[in-house]
């Protein structure tokens, strides 16, 4: 299965976004997907950092149409 | 390796309130063990049910202000808490002029605290103040 569950953070500041993916990345499984959407430029370089930091795998960040699409997977 | 932070919180503008609220709910989150002591100005606001508002120093404030996207200050001190196990801990000497109880702030507060503790606490660790 690669279903992502998406977590809409458009148009909040940081660190309200990386704020929003850490409380479902709380809740979620082991093994679940998460995409995150941001309009805030410094979140798409703030979540690979906490996602390295924390162990949990970054699969892709990319920016369509001015909103940043980060996907990430739950580890532990 | 994790860090150990105490962030002493006094000023009661939005500029200062916000960036201590932000860097404790950040470090907290990513597993920094984190204690923030609130005294001065900055503790008014945690009375429970307070609508006092902040005072803006500068441009940034009234930015701030004006977008709805930047998130609360107090929110994002409760994410602290809530995500990281950060402390958020009352002066009793403030609470001592305001001449209130612990039970008379927000929940997410801790114990009452003197300095002496939170200095004893605070040894080794870095201290950052707002």
């Amino acid at each position: 299965m690669s279903e992502f569950k998406t977590i809409d953070a458009r148009n909040t500041f940081c660190p309200g976004p990386l704020m929003e993916l850490i409380t479902y990345m709380k809740q979620a499984e082991v093994g679940d997907m998460l995409e995150l959407l941001s309009t805030d430029s410094g979140t798409a370089s703030d979540v690979p950092e906490w996602i390295d930091k924390v162990g949990h795998e970054m699969i892709s960040s990319e920016k369509i149409d001015d909103v940043w699409h980060l996907k990430v997977r739950k580890l532990k | 390796m994790s860090q150990n932070y105490h962030i002493v919180c006094l000023s009661g503008t939005r500029e200062k309130l916000q960036m201590a609220a932000m860097f404790a709910s950040v470090a907290a989150a990513t597993g920094d063990q984190v204690t923030v002591f609130f005294s001065m100005n900055a503790l008014p606001f945690f009375i429970k049910d307070s609508d006092q508002v902040p005072t803006v120093e500068g441009q940034f404030g009234e930015l701030m202000e004006s977008e709805a996207g930047v998130p609360p200050f107090k929110q994002l001190f409760k994410s602290a808490a809530e995500l990281g196990d950060a402390k958020l801990l009352p002066c009793s000497m403030a609470l001592d002029l305001l001449q209130i109880d612990g039970d008379a702030l927000d929940p997410e507060l801790g114990p009452p605290t003197g300095l002496t503790r939170f200095l004893n606490d605070a040894e080794g660790g870095q201290l950052l103040t707002f």
